[in-house]
């Protein structure tokens, strides 16, 4: 069984206390994982301008091709996880049996981890709009205009706390390492992996190990990683947004409401659209936030519903080894038995109807995870409830709106895709602020151009643009 | 088991069943003080007429007191209070502490001077050197209605020094915690450590403290932040105790927040465990040698624990195994024939110090653990 210790500036710690990660459907331990309490968080934290010092003394241009090798290690080497080698089979293996992923989505998540480091250099000119990274070094310099910029870090390390069971979003913090900005993570208590994993390819592409803190632990962890670095990541649920909003120090991630608009200038062909509304719905097993959990159009909704129903109703839970699989699994069971309880108070609304019905039973349980199989949900008015909801699993409510009020009625919206050629739906898309990314045209909301900012620019979290004159000295 | 530090086995085990001896016959005289009509209290008067034995006759030993049902905590909520104190305490003054609260009716106990009682045997397990006579003292804990700030205020005084103290109430972190409002809570925390900042450093010779320990760690770190520390500002004892306290945490406090063991940084720490209900568990000395593994042994036969099996509570587990925490008290005060604390540890042998069963590893009883808010101050 592996161990994995907590890291303090590159330095492996020994802990006293261990929490065991379990396989998902055996309830048998495959890691142990040393713990830190706040104390030690907050102790190394007063030290974290020694991680960005460690960065600064590497020039940008280095670091990302380090960034670069570090993604060729991650998805296709061996590397020293813990106190085992791990090979990319190993991370496979443990992360679904852990999260309850099935592997290949654990494969595809590897991935595309991987794509956006080894894009680091595309990504960050983008993010930057071509700023010479060396200003962001420097904290000024001269873009080329005759006039100073300047780029302030807010920090000298990024702290994360890292979800439980959502592999893909580690792509959000690995800008900061190029970005000479220092890393201080609280892992995920069932997904360790991704985090571990990625530092050891960063540390053995050359990056300075004084810049990576991996900190699992409790809440008390987590609370300290939060309260002691000016610029933190969260991932949770509602709730969570809702805690840290309008927080300048936080940028927290959560469910995203993601949609389908279909205009009523193509809605009659809705058909051409299937597989896009399909594969929004159901990839990554239907947990991210990237995931459609809306699909609005004026007409056609219910043979709409009733098709995609008849795609992914009848998906069943496989061994996640299954290269067919297409549903994770809830490793706390009592979060599918919850979860079903709220579908269940949402088909009981008037209005509301399970397209998936005679597809069979939708919770299954098993000794120690359980199940829920697609769902999706007619709603005859945007007034349902279940039109504004998302769940964890593939999850979609297809609702009847004119076209004229959707914009109006979706709410907050992480990606929105709006397949219409009408340009003044498309105007009022563009205008619309409850949407944060919008894809124009049939582009499943799953599909991310990482060269554009995702829940805001990381450049502008970490950074701040301000005014940065300078007047020579008179000669002595 | 081979000798126990310079006393051989034979005289160990004779004390080991000395201890024994002598909670027995506190048990006998306990049980008979809270049973009879002229000494005991309203509470354990009426609750004998519900016994299906008679205490006076039945219970001759500690085991018996397996007779008798677990206590169960809520018969402390709402009043009134006064029929929980011994008739052969009549017309003493009358202390009540509260324990839980954060909603609806507190627990009360009753006390008249079981707290200094406690303090007093607990101040003989301190190293004068580290808590020397006459040093001042701060009390970095939770006040208000509880038990602790008076008992840590009479332990400084029982040792010739003065405490001083600071405002602090549970209830409202507690709070803060459910309602999420952690820069709420972060802003409470440092309102407290600032207050004892002041005191540290405002001359008054305070040499020992108590604190809990994450309020220890904010202390610590706001010292550090105006460039000095425990050290300097002349802390030389601490005794710590109220939350979780684990060998990791005890690690990371001797090694890197006071800066080694005692005879390197001047100052030692000792864990307690504690509630209202018992009073005051000391720990055997804490080394690295050990693994900063934490035994508590209450203070018998005032008090006594067991460590009990999770599915029957009347069976005590082996050696080295892992049960539930049982908890007596046996005062003349106040009478608990057998609590179940909501904590789990491994039950630990009798040692030299204290010659009977001891309990390490204590944290929350896994069953109500996700239910249990801890780590609050």
């Amino acid at each position: 069984m592996i161990t994995l210790n907590p890291l303090r500036w590159g330095k492996q710690y020994e802990s006293l206390e261990f929490n065991d990660v379990v396989h998902f459907d055996t309830g048998q331990p495959i890691a142990r994982v040393g713990t830190v309490g706040g104390g030690i968080v907050a102790k190394d934290l007063r030290k974290a301008d020694q991680a960005r010092q460690a960065l600064l003394e590497v020039p940008t241009d280095e670091l990302i091709a380090m960034s670069k090798r570090a993604a060729e290690l991650f998805e296709n080497e061996s590397l020293p996880v813990g106190d085992s080698m791990q090979s990319v089979d190993d991370f496979v293996h443990q992360q679904s049996a852990s999260t309850g992923l099935p592997e290949h989505m654990c494969r595809s998540n590897m991935a595309k981890n991987s794509f956006v480091l080894s894009r680091m250099d595309e990504i960050l000119q983008c993010l930057t709009r071509g700023l010479d990274l060396s200003i962001l070094t420097n904290g000024y310099g001269d873009e080329g205009r005759g006039v100073t910029v300047s780029f302030q870090a807010q920090t000298p390390v990024l702290g994360a706390i890292l979800p439980n069971n959502s592999p893909g979003v580690h792509t959000l913090w690995l800008p900061a390492i190029p970005l000479q900005i220092g890393l201080a993570l609280k892992p995920g208590s069932q997904e360790p992996w991704t985090p571990y994993r990625m530092v050891s390819a960063f540390m053995q592409a050359g990056v300075p190990a004084a810049a990576f803190g991996l900190y699992p632990g409790g809440h008390d962890a987590g609370g300290a990683i939060m309260a002691k670095t000016p610029r933190s990541m969260i991932f949770g649920s509602a709730q969570t947004l809702a805690q840290h909003a309008g927080n300048p120090r936080v940028q927290a991630h959560g469910p995203g409401f993601s949609k389908i608009m279909l205009g009523d200038d193509i809605v009659d062909d809705w058909e051409q659209y299937l597989d896009v509304m399909v594969e929004s719905v159901l990839s990554n097993s239907g947990r991210s936030c990237i995931n459609c959990s809306g699909i609005w159009a004026s007409r056609h909704t219910r043979e709409i519903a009733a098709a995609i129903a008849e795609k992914i109703g009848p998906v069943d839970a496989l061994p996640p080894t299954d290269p067919n699989s297409q549903l994770a699994a809830f490793t706390v069971p009592a979060m599918a038995t919850g979860t079903w309880s709220m579908v269940q108070q949402d088909l009981a609304e008037s209005g509301v109807t399970d397209m998936t019905a005679e597809y069979g039973d939708k919770l299954i349980e098993r000794d120690h995870c359980a199940y829920l199989r697609p769902m999706v949900v007619h709603a005859d008015s945007p007034e349902r409830a279940v039109a504004s909801k998302e769940y964890m699993f593939p999850f979609v409510s297809v609702v009847e709106c004119p076209e004229a009020q959707m914009l109006r009625n979706i709410g907050p919206t992480l990606i929105g895709t709006v397949i219409s050629a009408n340009e003044s739906l498309i105007h009022a898309a563009s205008q619309c602020v409850e949407i944060d990314r919008l894809n124009i045209g049939p582009l499943a909301t799953n599909r991310i151009n990482w060269l554009q900012p995702h829940e805001g620019n990381i450049i502008e979290f970490l950074y701040r643009n301000r005014a940065y004159q300078i007047a020579p000295m008179p000669a002595s | 088991m081979g000798a126990v530090g310079e006393v051989s086995e034979a005289e160990f085990q004779s004390s080991v069943s000395a201890s024994l001896d002598r909670l027995n016959e506190h048990t006998l005289k306990t049980v008979h003080w809270h049973f009879s009509d002229e000494t005991g209290s309203p509470f354990w008067l009426e609750k004998k007429a519900e016994l299906n034995f008679d205490p006076l006759k039945d219970i001759g030993s500690f085991d018996d007191l397996k007779k008798f049902p677990h206590f169960e905590d809520e018969w402390l909520r709402g009043g009134p209070i006064r029929r929980w104190v011994p008739k052969g305490h009549a017309n003493k003054p009358v202390y009540v502490f509260e324990t839980g609260g954060t909603t609806g009716v507190p627990k009360s106990r009753m006390v008249i001077e079981d707290h200094w009682k406690d303090y007093e045997l607990f101040s003989e397990t301190l190293p004068e050197k580290y808590f020397p006579r006459g040093a001042n003292w701060l009390m970095l804990g939770p006040s208000g209605p509880r038990r602790l700030r008076v008992a840590v205020e009479h332990l400084a005084q029982h040792r010739d020094g003065i405490c001083f103290c600071i405002d602090l109430d549970p209830r409202w972190v507690v709070k803060l915690i459910k309602k999420g409002w952690m820069e709420h809570l972060e802003e409470y925390k440092k309102h407290c450590v600032d207050q004892a900042v002041t005191i540290l450093t405002a001359g008054h010779d305070v040499k020992c403290m108590f604190a809990t320990p994450k309020l220890l760690e904010s202390l610590s770190e706001a010292l550090e932040e105006k460039g000095t520390s425990l050290a300097e500002v002349g802390i030389t004892g601490i005794f710590s105790g109220g939350t979780e306290f684990t060998s990791q945490w005890t690690r990371f406090c001797v090694e890197e927040m006071l800066g080694g063991p005692p005879e390197e940084s001047g100052i030692y720490m000792t864990p307690t465990y504690g509630n209202t209900l018992m009073g005051l568990a000391c720990s055997k000395p804490i080394t690295a040698e050990d693994g900063y593994k934490i035994a508590y042994y209450a203070p018998q036969p005032r008090a006594a624990t067991e460590v009990v099996t999770f599915d029957d509570y009347n069976q005590v587990v082996g050696y080295g195994e892992t049960g539930r925490v049982k908890l007596y008290t046996l005062t003349d005060e106040f009478f608990v024939p057998g609590f179940m604390e909501r904590d789990e540890g491994e039950r630990e042998r009798p040692i030299g110090s204290y010659p009977w069963d001891g309990v390490s590893g204590v944290r929350p009883f896994h069953e109500l653990a996700s239910a249990t808010t801890v780590g609050v101050y």
